[in-house]
């Protein structure tokens, strides 16, 4: 029962999308505010109905109903409730409506929240979002339902892949989604500007909000996968420029262009065209990869809910959205004002460069992405681009990037001065010249670009903190009136200072992990030892365990150093009966910001017959910068979500007042 | 359901070629001489296992890797040079074993087009902001520019850019 009406649910929320597109798009046409209403109304609807679609898919995978098919495919009733929620969108079909959850929550949310926005173009970014809604619903509804049943129902479910059975990645999916999904409605917002045939700053400052809580849900979800493939594929890897990677990166470097140009639109009316065309580019890139990773086009590790027969559907859905888009802008914009004028120096010109590096990157993983499959149709021959092709090209763009990251905002508008900038930090940069030169002489092996690299993020961070001392004016005035500056500082500034420290904070991680990790590996018997970097390891027992729905081998080792006991690393290898598969259980120890890596590996025999276990271990240096970088960023995202919402609750609250006066 | 050792361990035998491990490390399979060792982990990372789903041979445990490790280990230990090795590799399995495409005429496109885009975008901000110049040839006053903040951003600033506006 529960199921069917799970399935009604959909269908209903497909038609309430049809109804949102049709009456918003009409209201706007007949410029009825009665239309209007109907549709924002059908938006909220749309949004409840597929949420209690969700609901009661959560509800059949809670309950085990393995009638229904996807809980039998991806559920099994010796899986913890967490992983049981979890498997709600561990498919292909569950995930599409997660997707689907996110497009018409984003669509109710501008409905209900958008208050001050101006009726027309309000209505047609609902419009748009429910035209999105009908293209992605009616693909869940016919193509990709998950309310299917089976007759006779199976006793028992297949399980989730084992591997996915992590906390990490349990939220990974939501957070992704959130994410993606997100940039529909920055795509939504760009539709309608297109048709009114206005972009001015009032969209932009619209705009802002929304694609900064994508990009941050983003980055969170991300930052997540990057954590789990960390230490749940057992090789203490976290980016592997592997397609389905790239998939979610490219919507957030677009994401991340996409926020800065807005800037530029906002404060100076410049770039009006760009910024759309960005708008447009970052919901087109999440399509993009979602195609990619259910298509199976490209071969990938992370290979996902792989269909060919649905991936073509999805790049039907995909040319038709993107399509669309695409040939408004193509007539639209080029009828757009150029807007403001800036000097080579300016704060926008940096924006832009910011812009030209970050589009530089897109292009380049999307070319490196694609290119295995261009070079097949048009030669025949099969080519692969992998992590080597990326880190000689990706990385050198970003740095420069990076390099001229800290003189933005120092800058001032339209005419900046370059002299007085670079004045301003030679703190930072001294202080980076001296990290790197430190990093170069103390870190063994010598490696110069990643000295070089840990002078960058320093070069970040301290460029980011001189930024907002330069606000305080500190040092300038005296100490409490600095104080008394920073603490009147408007929190889109924290944000913005924030997210550049984090990015600071990732690159020192990202390039200290990456050049001085040490690995080990070795064939241990019970009490014999092994050494990484400054660590001793010694196997002292290993046991079996049982697990939840899994059976498990478990070593217990001794980590010193310097003769002193430091930790005991308890790593597991797990077999999963149900789906019949092996995982690695990392042991993980904290060591300040470094990590020691622990992994037991199949068991072996010593030369004398002995029992013996393949024992790998590696020493991470700054390994949780890595992570705590992108937290930082998205942390920085959410406070500057927080000021917007202040200073327009401000404003509401000031109006009132200014009345008052003028009565009185 | 109490695990016994005897039919864990079989399981996990059974399951462990679907697990991927930093194969590479073993212990059983590496060349005694450090330097030549560190040679040829460089290596795996730029090749592919022709049979996995995008891994290099350094982090595959398929049968296969282990063969292609063998192989560039023995002609690593043998003296010869990286180039006659991939070279050697692509003669046998073409082009698609190497993770890092050469840098030949046909790969041309997806070598440069990285920095194509920044000498693009490059040209097109110089361009812009030289039309800037035109439009605009006197200073302005900061009376004017406080104008025509204004009237570009048809809001009110927040009180913090008013005040940074007088920063030099």
């Amino acid at each position: 029962m529960i199921a069917e009406l799970g399935a009604f649910a959909l269908l209903l929320a497909l038609c309430l999308s049809a109804a949102q597109a049709g009456l918003s798009a009409a209201g706007r046409g007949l410029n009825s505010p009665l239309l209007r209403g109907a549709g924002e109304g059908a938006a909220a609807a749309a949004f409840g109905a597929v949420a209690i679609a969700f609901a009661a898919l959560t509800v059949a995978f809670v309950t085990s109903d393995f009638s229904v098919a996807n809980v039998a495919a991806n559920s099994h009733t010796d899986k913890p409730l967490l992983y049981k929620v979890a498997g709600v969108w561990g498919s292909h079909e569950g995930s599409l409506l997660l997707w689907c959850l996110c497009l018409t929550g984003f669509g109710a949310a501008v409905a209900l929240l958008g208050r001050g926005l101006p009726a027309g173009l309000k209505a047609l970014t609902v419009a748009s979002q429910g035209a999105l809604g009908v293209l992605f619903l009616g693909f869940a509804v016919f193509a990709s339902n998950p309310f299917l049943r089976l007759d006779p129902a199976p006793l028992q479910g297949r399980s989730l892949n084992p591997l996915l059975q992590d906390p990490a990645l349990a939220f990974h999916p939501p957070f992704l989604y959130g994410g993606y999904v997100g940039f529909s409605i920055v795509f939504s917002f760009a539709v309608a500007a297109l048709i009114e045939g206005r972009v001015d700053a009032a969209w932009a400052r619209w705009v802002r909000p929304w694609t900064l809580a994508a990009w941050s849900l983003l980055t969170v979800g991300i930052a997540l996968g990057a954590f789990w493939a960390y230490y749940e594929l057992g090789w203490g890897g976290w980016w592997f420029w592997d397609p389905v990677e790239n998939a979610s990166f490219m919507p957030w470097l677009v994401g991340a262009a996409l926020l800065h140009s807005a800037i530029v639109t906002e404060k100076r009316g410049a770039l009006p065209g760009w910024t759309v065309f960005l708008a447009l580019a970052a919901f087109t890139f999440s399509m993009l990869g979602a195609f990619l990773v259910r298509s199976g086009v490209l071969t990938s590790v992370h290979a996902f809910a792989v269909d060919p027969a649905r991936g073509v559907l999805l790049l039907g859905i995909l040319g038709i959205a993107a399509g669309a888009g695409f040939a408004l802008f193509a007539w639209r914009a080029p009828s757009f004002a150029p807007g403001g004028v800036f000097a080579p120096v300016s704060r926008e010109s940096t924006l832009v460069l910011n812009n030209v590096f970050l589009s530089a990157a897109t292009a380049t993983v999307l070319l490196g992405t694609l290119y295995p499959l261009i070079v097949e149709a048009v030669r025949g021959d099969a080519v692969s681009v992998g992590a080597p092709y990326f880190n000689l090209t990706f990385v050198p763009l970003l740095a420069a990037a990076l390099l001229i990251l800290p003189a933005g905002p120092l800058l001032a508008w339209k005419r900046g001065d370059l002299k007085g900038v670079l004045q301003r930090l030679w703190a930072a940069a001294g202080l980076a010249v001296l990290a790197s030169v430190a990093a170069y002489a103390l870190y063994d092996p010598k490696k110069a670009f990643a000295a070089l690299g840990v002078g960058l993020g320093v070069w970040l961070i301290a460029g980011a903190l001189v930024e907002v001392g330069e606000r305080a004016k500190l040092g300038r005035v005296p100490g409490a009136e600095a104080w008394r500056r920073l603490k009147g500082l408007p929190r889109g500034a924290w944000g913005m200072t924030l997210a550049h420290v984090g990015l600071g904070v990732f690159v020192l991680g990202a390039c200290t992990e990456t050049a001085w990790k040490v690995e080990a590996a070795e064939t241990l018997a019970l009490g014999q030892t092994m050494r990484v970097g400054a660590y001793e390891l010694k196997l002292e027992q290993a046991s079996s365990v049982d697990g939840p729905n899994y059976l498990a081998e478990r070593g217990v080792l001794v980590a010193t150093k310097g003769g002193r006991e430091v930790c005991r690393p308890e790593p597991e290898r797990r077999f999963y009966p149900a789906s019949r598969q092996t995982t690695s259980e990392v042991a993980l120890c904290f060591r300040g910001l470094s990590d020691l890596y622990v992994v037991l590996g199949e068991r072996r025999a010593t030369e004398a017959g002995e029992p013996a276990w393949l024992v790998r271990a590696y020493w991470n240096p700054w390994a949780r910068l890595i992570f705590l970088g992108p937290l930082l960023m998205a942390i920085g995202g959410a406070i500057s979500l927080s000021d917007r919402r202040l200073r327009l609750a401000a404003a509401r609250k000031a109006a009132p007042a200014a009345k008052v006066e003028a009565a009185a | 359901m109490k695990p016994h050792l005897a039919v864990l361990t079989r399981a996990l035998a059974t399951a462990a070629a679907l697990l991927c491990l930093a194969a590479a490390s073993d212990p059983s399979e590496r060349l005694k001489d450090p330097a030549q060792e560190a040679r040829a982990r460089a290596l795996f990372q730029e090749i592919r296992c022709v049979v996995c789903q995008n891994e290099s041979i350094d982090d595959s445990d398929a049968d296969l890797a282990g063969d292609l490790r063998r192989m560039v280990r023995e002609e690593v230990a043998a003296g010869r040079t990286d180039a006659q090795i991939r070279t050697g590799l692509v003669d046998r399995y073409g082009e698609f074993v190497l993770l890092k495409p050469r840098f030949s005429w046909t790969n041309a496109a997806l070598w440069t087009a990285p920095f194509l885009v920044v000498i693009l975008g490059g040209v097109a901000l110089l361009v812009a902001t030289r039309r800037s110049r035109q439009v605009q040839p006197a200073e302005l006053t900061p009376e004017e520019e406080a104008r025509l903040a204004r009237l570009t951003d048809n809001t009110v600033p927040p009180v913090d850019e008013i005040t940074s506006k007088g920063r030099p």
